[in-house]
């Protein structure tokens, strides 16, 4: 190998990769974070080229590795995957459906060196859990898993995605999430892109039961102190100022996709005008330092007002570049869910409307088939 | 670990990093990070020493003795720093006892 090219001194080494081993998912929830367009198992890089990818990445100064999906188990390499992570004191966590995970995968995960333990649910009622991820016995596998997490004794998080078909069970939910023996637990109002927001009119919460969630949440932070930590993760629709998307983006976290298209955040290919590199073609460290589509919206130069001159455009980063697009068609705009966005107010109109109307449309579930009837306007 | 009591340390605990916990030495950074899921602290000097001596086998007053005699300063005065950072890793579930 060639001595790497240095990285300019303007950008920071990446923290966190998010290594999306494959776009297959038994489960169909109509909020995945995957894009519209899946990638097929035939273009899905080898065990070796993840390899490669992994020791790239922890020679760039990664320390975090997310192993996710689609359903990141459905690899039969991913023990191979983990100790090579541990070997390179990679920290590995598993975000996983927990659907189809044996007791015995999970324990040869454990013994290859997996340091943590993620399953997403649903919800705590089980018949709605399994409307809600359209697959029969989804919930059941789930807590199932949960159990083998506990007899390993391998630390779990649960995550709990809400949006206004469960939020009024949160309370529960937590509660559910606590008795699964989850040391952590996040409680992630839905993000809306991609699926979520082709489903945005199904499942964005009113603003009401996003500030019943929040108390919710400092009710339990407040009872289960010192026993299990909680993440909140608020709707922006509500929100004053954007959130600081990705931490800014290229500034911490690098997405490697099933095919290993290399992303500043796991939605940017919903902006077409970039080109994204690969790690089959171009080294990971160039393409974090030097690619196009890495430096479009790294850092403020790129900034349009009233982004350019607010004093908060290095907290915030301008929030969301998908979203700046998906809603306002222009990605270099201001985030619209900040309020000095000219397209905030419209915003919030819109969300007061979807999430009031008595009668919510059906689900768009996440399935290769759907992907043309999610793909219709819905700004 | 599994425990849903919330731990209270005392001078006689005997400290250990949670098994799904790493402290390891950055070395794009150069400095010791703390990992954790989607967690990634960078813990004060005085934090890193104490987190170093947490072997589960050591009690917080054998650690404060160490420490005191590394540094040169009174068992006692490192104890008072020692205790709150020990309990507030605790609280996080960084550190079992």
């Amino acid at each position: 190998m060639t001595a790497p090219a240095p990285i300019p001194a303007r950008v920071p080494a990446p923290v966190g990769l998010l290594a999306e081993l494959t776009h297959r998912c038994p489960l169909q929830c109509p909020y995945c974070s995957n894009p519209l367009e899946l990638e097929r198992q035939a273009s899905e890089l080898s065990t070796a080229q993840w390899i490669n990818v992994l020791d790239q990445a922890a020679d760039l100064g990664v320390l975090q590795l997310h192993l996710s999906g689609g359903e990141p188990t459905a690899r039969r390499d991913l023990e191979q995957l983990v100790a090579h992570a541990a070997k390179r004191q990679l920290y590995s966590n598993l975000i996983t459906s927990g659907y189809g995970v044996t007791r015995d995968r999970l324990a040869a995960l454990t013994a290859s060196g997996l340091d943590h333990l993620q399953i997403s649910i649903q919800d705590s009622d089980p018949v709605n859990a399994d409307r809600i991820a359209g697959v029969p016995g989804a919930h059941a596998r789930k807590v199932a898993l949960a159990g083998f997490a506990r007899a390993l004794d391998l630390a779990l998080t649960i995550n709990a995605p809400i949006h206004r078909q469960n939020v009024d069970n949160l309370a529960a939910i937590i509660e559910f999430a606590v008795s699964l023996g989850a040391r952590r637990v996040e409680v992630a109002h839905v993000q809306y892109y991609g699926w979520g927001l082709a489903n945005r009119a199904a499942l964005l919460p009113t603003r009401q039961q996003v500030v019943q969630s929040i108390d919710v949440v400092a009710k339990a932070r407040h009872q289960y102190k010192g026993v299990v930590t909680f993440d909140f993760v608020a709707p922006d629709y509500y929100a004053k100022r954007p959130k600081p998307c990705m931490g800014g983006w290229g500034r911490g976290i690098i997405n490697v996709t099933p095919s290993g298209k290399v992303l500043p955040c796991h939605a940017a290919q919903s902006i077409p005008a970039l080109k994204f590199d690969s790690v089959t073609d171009r080294p990971l460290r160039d393409i974090w330092a030097n690619s196009e589509a890495f430096n479009a919206y790294r850092g403020t130069a790129w900034m349009k007002e009233p982004c350019r001159s607010c004093e908060f455009k290095e907290a915030d980063w301008g929030g969301c570049r998908c979203q700046a697009l998906a809603l306002t068609g222009d990605a270099a705009n201001a985030d619209p869910m900040c309020a000095k966005s000219p397209s905030h107010g419209e915003i919030a109109k819109l969300a007061l409307v979807e999430s009031t109307a008595a009668d919510p449309p059906a689900l768009i579930y996440r399935t290769p088939a759907s992907a043309a009837g999610a793909r219709s306007p819905t700004g | 670990m599994t425990g849903r009591e919330r731990i209270i340390l005392t001078t006689h605990s005997q400290p250990a990093l949670a098994r799904h916990v790493k402290l390891r030495m950055d070395d794009t950074r150069q400095r010791w990070v703390l990992l954790a899921p989607e967690r990634l602290l960078n813990p004060s000097d005085t934090a890193i020493a104490v987190l170093q001596l947490c072997d589960g086998q050591q009690k917080v007053e054998d650690i404060a003795a160490k420490l005191a005699a590394e540094f040169d300063a009174p068992a006692a005065a490192i104890l008072d720093d020692i205790l709150p950072v020990l309990q507030d890793l605790a609280d996080k579930g960084y550190v079992t006892a």
